[in-house]
């Protein structure tokens, strides 16, 4: 039977061509050229609707592709995004009364540095913390010189000193509440705020 | 109570005298009055001499309207700690007025209050009191009369109208009439009509000295922080956070309607101070060199003067010496904050209150008495902060407290009575101490409260928010 390979052709499509090749009559007396003729636009028939019916899935296909190419990008840019936001919201911490940047925090503010330079549009806002131990008001100098002190840094390895700007809370917005050095450790912080230009963030 | 005390008169010279012989101890005496656990009106520490304040009686009496009139006072006199207080025995059951020695009361003193005239007086003196004070109520006006038990008298007698009780002003008046008791008993003015600005969660309040009518003044909702009074006590300065800096504010008490200082948009501007004259305003600056004291001329809003150069130290939190002339601030120029002093003008930097380098902790939040005789201030003691005072004259400084953490203290208008935050009750709360006898009670009953500043004597008019 050359109908076999015809609905294995077909796929998907196997019910409607077995409905339509159960359709002609089994082989009847009468002239065999006009019954070959016949079966032959059969044939053609059923194969062009079963190229119309890939094409149509293959279209789908590309175009399902695409759209989840165009996402994955996407995706991929809002990660990257996401990521450098992160690393550039990372805190800094300090010392009791002290305004000095600890040496295992050069490393992360080394990186908001890449970040800083590999997105030339980026602004930022340094705000310094303390914890409650000290004097109120003398904390609001006290972090004044924290938010300084990572900005001189970032300075000093080649950022422009108008892309940072400063201010200090004192002890007034502690991120930890607690009463012990836990809590006063975590207080006593800069934290990384963007400004403008963080819409879209290069990696460094 | 009817204390066992001295009997006659002198009682103001005996108070100078008990005066005298407190500041006579030496330091380290007074330091050693804040050692116990207190409770509200307890005395700590003190060796207390029965005797050495004048007695002073608020007469029981009618009418019932005057109840809480009588009560404002009595407390007020009693806030004062310029007096025994004596509480009659029996409360109002016994009547110790003019009925019980009428014979005695023709030709002592006037009429006043009606039943209040004529006392019997050897009675009052038996019980310690050196002054009785009746108030009566003569049609629309309020008769308050200081009898002077010793020389068997009235000394004075007061009329007032007082507004409603339903007024705002009507606490304010009330605390007048004890503040005139005050002046015409001891010829000393009271601070009975005043109040305290504070911060709490992130907005400025007031309160009256007593502890009572705690009002909301700030109206913003940015946070808070160092309400400053002027001298005239019409105006206070304050600052509060704003996108990237410190903006100061001066308000107007009467109408609530304040008005930016100086606007730079971006420096953080904090600690203002007025001048006593209240033309000037200054105030501590953040910037990234450093933090410095600056001035600005308030009337023109201009003309901003620096007045340290700190370059690798900060110097912050000025206050004005009640002439005008000095200006006391702290500094870092020797490496941990300290008490400082120069001219108005920025001239003249030199180290204030002593210390050991070293040895002695961070000082800070200085303020000026009114009297210009010390500055108040805290200091780092092995990890916690206690209240100090400089005497300006000599420059030696004394620890005034030393029970749990005790900060940023500020003056009453008489220089005796400092109010300061405290965590002694187990949370930071408002407490104040009287220099003189030691006495210390909490102003109210709340956490979180902190920053005080204590108002000058307020004036008649425009002293009440609306």
């Amino acid at each position: 039977m050359r109908r076999l390979p015809l609905l294995v052709l077909a796929g998907l499509a196997a019910a409607t061509v077995a409905a339509c090749g159960g359709n002609p009559p089994p082989a009847q007396p009468g002239p065999q050229a006009n019954a070959d003729s016949i079966a032959a636009a059969e044939r053609a028939r059923q194969d062009s609707i079963a190229r119309a019916e890939a094409d149509a899935r293959a279209r789908e296909e590309a175009e399902r592709v695409a759209r989840q190419r165009a996402a994955d990008s996407l995706a991929a840019m809002g990660r990257t995004t996401e990521a450098v936001r992160t690393m550039l919201a990372a805190m800094i911490h300090f010392d009791f009364d002290k305004s000095n940047i600890r040496s295992g925090d050069a490393g992360t503010l080394d990186q908001k540095v890449g970040i800083l330079q590999a997105n030339p549009n980026l602004r930022i806002r340094i705000s310094g913390h303390c914890d409650e131990r000290g004097s109120d008001e003398y904390n609001l100098a006290l972090g004044n010189r924290r938010a300084t002190a990572a900005k001189q840094y970032l300075v000093s390895h080649g950022i422009e000193a108008g892309r940072i700007e400063t201010v200090s809370y004192g002890e007034e917005r502690p991120i930890a509440q607690g009463h012990d050095e836990t809590a006063w450790a975590q207080n006593r912080r800069d934290e990384f705020e963007i400004l403008s230009g963080g819409d879209a963030l290069r990696q460094p | 109570m009817t204390a066992v005390r001295r009997v006659g008169g002198q009682a103001v010279s005996g108070c100078v005298a008990a005066a005298a012989l407190l500041t006579a101890y030496p330091p380290d005496r007074l330091a050693a009055q804040d050692t116990s656990v207190v409770d509200r009106g307890v005395r700590v520490g003190i060796i207390y001499r029965p005797g050495v304040r004048p007695g002073m009686v608020l007469l029981p009496g009618r009418p019932a309207v005057l109840d809480s009139v009588r009560a404002i006072v009595a407390r007020d006199l009693d806030y004062s700690d310029r007096f025994e207080m004596i509480t009659l025995p029996g409360g109002d059951s016994i009547r110790l007025g003019a009925a019980a020695s009428p014979a005695r009361a023709p030709g002592r003193g006037r009429t006043g209050g009606g039943e209040a005239a004529g006392l019997n007086y050897p009675l009052f003196q038996a019980l310690g009191a050196d002054f009785a004070v009746a108030l009566t109520q003569a049609a629309d006006t309020t008769v308050v009369t200081l009898h002077d038990i010793a020389a068997g008298g009235v000394r004075r007698e007061a009329r007032k109208r007082l507004p409603p009780i339903t007024s705002p002003d009507f606490r304010l008046a009330v605390h007048r009439l004890a503040d005139q008791v005050l002046q015409a008993s001891l010829g000393t003015p009271g601070v009975a009509a005043t109040r305290l600005l504070f911060v709490m969660d992130g907005k400025v309040w007031q309160i009256d000295h007593d502890g009572a009518d705690k009002k909301l003044v700030s109206s913003s909702d940015r946070q808070a922080m160092s309400p400053a009074w002027a001298a005239d006590g019409r105006r206070f300065a304050y600052m509060e956070f704003w996108a990237g800096h410190g903006q100061l504010f001066v308000q107007d008490m009467a109408t609530g309607k304040r008005a930016p200082v100086v606007t730079t948009g971006a420096a953080l501007d904090f600690t203002p101070a007025f001048s006593p004259d209240g033309k000037t305003l200054a105030f501590s600056r953040a910037i990234e060199e450093g933090t410095d004291v600056y001035t600005v001329n308030l009337k023109d809003n201009c003309c901003l003067q620096r007045l340290t150069v700190g370059r690798f130290s900060d110097n912050l939190s000025p206050t004005y010496s009640p002439d005008g002339q000095r200006i006391a601030f702290v500094s870092t120029r020797a490496g941990l904050p300290q008490i400082y002093v120069m001219a108005a003008d920025g001239t003249d930097q030199q180290l204030f209150a002593p210390f050991d380098y070293g040895v002695t902790g961070s000082s800070n939040a200085p303020e000026w008495s009114p009297d210009g005789q010390s500055v108040a201030f805290h200091r780092d003691v092995a990890g916690t902060l206690q209240v100090f005072v400089l005497d300006v004259r000599t420059r030696t400084v004394r620890q005034l407290t030393s029970v749990g953490r005790n900060e940023d203290p500020t003056w009453a208008p008489d220089s005796r009575h400092l109010c300061f935050v405290s965590d002694r009750s187990g949370y930071r709360q408002l407490w104040i101490i009287d220099l003189e006898t030691g006495r210390i009670r909490p102003l109210l009953q709340q956490s979180g409260a902190r920053l005080p500043a204590w108002s000058p004597r307020l004036p008649e008019t425009a002293a009440s928010t609306p």
